[in-house]
């Protein structure tokens, strides 16, 4: 009994990372049609500003909730005005870009903190299940998670910000028409999903170690859960991240972690060629 | 781009250096010039000089087969590392396992093949776009790096030989004449048949993309529903390309095992992506020439970071490979071409504006000027790919 409890929290982890991982890539992507294979990066960036708010005396929880985000956002509007934005409508040309952006962060990130691993504990401590000890951090993850989905697809669905950012991708030029800025439209949307990425990074921080090439265990994940996803952004996410997460948390427990995730890109893979259209493509259609 | 031309206008040829880049005259030049450093640098070279030359010229025929499934099929594979590896391991296992060295040899190069073969079939027959290709492959890649990496105990093993995990595998007997296991390669004989292999992997590629399979290959990339609805079958060319090119990464695979004696799980690694990428991106898409030229130079500023401390090699890549992208997007070799066309045709111009001062000539040059940005969106190399 106690060991399926802590198997069902280790379940609901693996699809809330997925989740926190993926969600800035899925605005991104989702909106503005962006491959961004600097997310990665944008996550370590937000690791950073989390380790380095934290060494200079600021509250653990500010740093990962305010601080990663707001630096990773203002960093994006930055390379959006600069790099971003000669490349819309070009998605080879942007994929290449932000992979030569996510080489250049590390590289830059490297020359000024060094390679070495730096780190934060984890804050909160554990709490015990019958014999078995978990980290509640993990729940924080969890209650994240759920947060962000509804957050994302309340603001969305029901805010005017999100029927403008839905409209802008739409069709630009009636909403141009209609007196909204579509370049102010498009770098808003493209630091926030940033400022996503920061968060995950800041929240992921505590968990695993930072380095400047951590952003490359996490690239892989995240895009393999955008695209299965398909075109619903948020429910893409969400019913993504729980077969991925799922089917990576049960061959972790059948074998190694590394295991369980090639077990998950692996599914992945098969999924895609079952279904090119991602799960949202087939299921849930219409759904946001 | 896909308004209809007019009647009236002259459609823009292929240049001069265009078509001379695809003439006989071209590839004769380029072999001509590859046999003669095959014969000068064992001759000017020391040994130490000609182990990395070596490893340049091993490189360039990895290059040469992502330029060849980027550039002519159209084909973006970000995991084009994962058929370099998988050679490089191939031949290391098989050779630890059966002594003589030709059948691993063999192997390296059908291996990947067949691991091509699978994963291009669930690609190209899945009707997959360019951006799942790139996402797939990328994963593709970081399983394998991820698989091998975690293979370090001794308990895993494929005959005699254990993978080593993130230990690599070392000591790889070098390759030897077929039938007679003492007879093994030097230094000297590894650079010769490294430059041998790429002399001939150029003519192959140049004789295939010369006759029909080639043709309708680079057809795939330029439209392929026209294509199919030409009645050809654009998921087989396309596969049958990007197999070629996984044989040909995993002969440079081989070649690198042997080069070294050693391979290790970063042979699979992303950075190994990128630099792959980069090479290709800066030497020149659509050319089979500009992917070595961007081996080499890059190659070599990448060692001349690493004797230094200050400057990190990956913020130098990454720049190269967000300015290329911006503002060279076709890459050095082409970009040399535009430019001395762009010379040859504007002095024309002029010769031929002082030999007649007539308005309606003036009116058409200023025409001609007024078009060159569009010819330049014509040839935007990822333009058609784009979907």
């Amino acid at each position: 009994m106690d060991l399926a409890a802590v198997i069902l929290i280790q379940v609901l982890y693996a699809i809330a990372s997925l989740i926190v991982i993926s969600s800035g890539l899925a605005v991104i992507f989702g909106m503005m049609k962006v491959i961004n294979l600097a997310h990665g990066e944008f996550m370590m960036l937000g690791a950073y500003a989390t380790i380095e708010a934290i060494r200079v005396g600021i509250n653990p929880w500010v740093a990962i909730f305010v601080v990663s985000p707001l630096a990773v956002g203002v960093i994006g509007v930055l390379l959006e005005r600069v790099i971003i934005r000669r490349l819309y409508g070009r998605m080879i040309d942007t994929m290449l870009a932000t992979w030569g952006l996510s080489l250049l962060l590390i590289g830059i990130v490297t020359s000024i903190a060094g390679n070495t691993t730096a780190g934060v504990s984890a804050p909160l401590g554990n709490f015990t299940i019958g014999a078995y000890s978990v980290s509640s951090y993990t729940l924080v993850i969890i209650g994240v998670s759920v947060i962000l989905a509804f957050a994302l697809r309340w603001i969305l669905l029901h805010t005017s910000l999100g029927l403008i950012a839905r409209g802008t991708m739409q069709n630009p030029q009636m909403a141009d028409a209609l007196g909204i800025n579509p370049s102010v439209v498009y770098s808003a949307t493209f630091a926030a999903g940033a400022a996503l990425s920061g968060l995950a990074g800041g929240l992921l921080a505590p968990l695993t170690g930072v380095v400047p090439t951590m952003g490359g265990a996490f690239i892989a994940k995240a895009f393999i859960t955008v695209i299965g996803g398909g075109p619903a952004i948020v429910m893409g996410l969400v019913s993504a991240s729980t077969l991925f997460g799922a089917i990576n948390q049960i061959a972790t427990f059948a074998s190694t972690p590394v295991f369980g995730e090639v077990a998950l890109l692996a599914g992945a893979i098969i999924m895609l060629r079952l279904l090119p259209q991602g799960i949202t493509g087939r299921f849930f259609k219409g759904s946001l | 781009m896909n308004t209809p031309e007019q009647p009236d206008q002259t459609v823009p040829g292929p240049d001069a250096l265009q078509r001379f880049a695809r003439s006989w005259a071209s590839a004769v030049l380029t072999l001509a010039l590859g046999v003669v450093l095959l014969i000068l640098l064992p001759r000017v070279l020391d040994d130490f000089a000609l182990v990395q030359a070596t490893v340049y010229v091993v490189m360039s025929i990895l290059a040469v087969s992502l330029g060849f499934i980027w550039g002519f099929g159209g084909i973006l594979c970000f995991g084009q590392s994962a058929f370099f590896g998988l050679g490089a391991y191939a031949y290391a296992i098989a050779v630890t396992n059966l002594g003589d060295s030709t059948l691993p040899f063999l192997l390296a190069i059908v291996l990947p093949a067949a691991f091509a073969g699978v994963l291009g079939y669930l690609i190209f027959y899945g009707r997959l776009s360019d951006v799942y290709m790139g996402v797939i492959t990328l994963t593709v890649t970081l399983i394998l790096f991820n698989l091998i990496n975690s293979t370090a105990g001794p308990e895993w093993k494929i005959g005699v030989a254990p993978l080593g995990g993130f230990n690599g595998i070392p000591g790889i007997a070098p390759l030897n004449m077929p039938g007679n296991v003492d007879d093994v390669i030097g230094p000297r004989g590894l650079f010769e048949l490294s430059l041998g292999a790429l002399l001939l992997v150029y003519l192959l590629l140049r004789t295939l993309l010369a006759a029909k399979p080639g043709r309708v290959i680079v057809a795939s990339k330029e439209n392929e529903q026209r294509l199919l609805l030409l009645g050809y079958d654009a998921r087989a060319y396309k596969l049958s390309a990007f197999v070629l090119g996984a044989a040909i990464a995993g002969l440079a695979g081989c070649l690198f095992a042997n080069w070294g004696a050693f391979t290790s799980p970063t042979v699979f690694s992303l950075a190994q992506s990128a630099q792959i990428i980069i090479w290709v991106i800066v030497g020149g898409l659509g050319t089979l020439v500009g992917p070595v030229v961007g081996c080499v130079a890059i190659q070599w500023l990448t060692s001349q970071i690493g004797t230094q401390q200050t400057i990190n090699s990956n913020l130098v890549l990454g720049a190269i490979l967000v300015v290329f992208v911006l503002m060279v997007p076709r890459g050095i070799v082409p970009s040399i071409g535009s430019i001395c066309a762009l010379l040859t045709r504007r002095s024309r111009r002029k010769a031929y504006a002082r030999s007649n001062i007539n308005a309606e000539v003036s009116s058409r040059a200023a025409q001609d000027e007024h078009d060159t940005p569009d010819d330049k969106a014509k040839v935007d190399p990822h333009g058609e790919t784009v979907r």
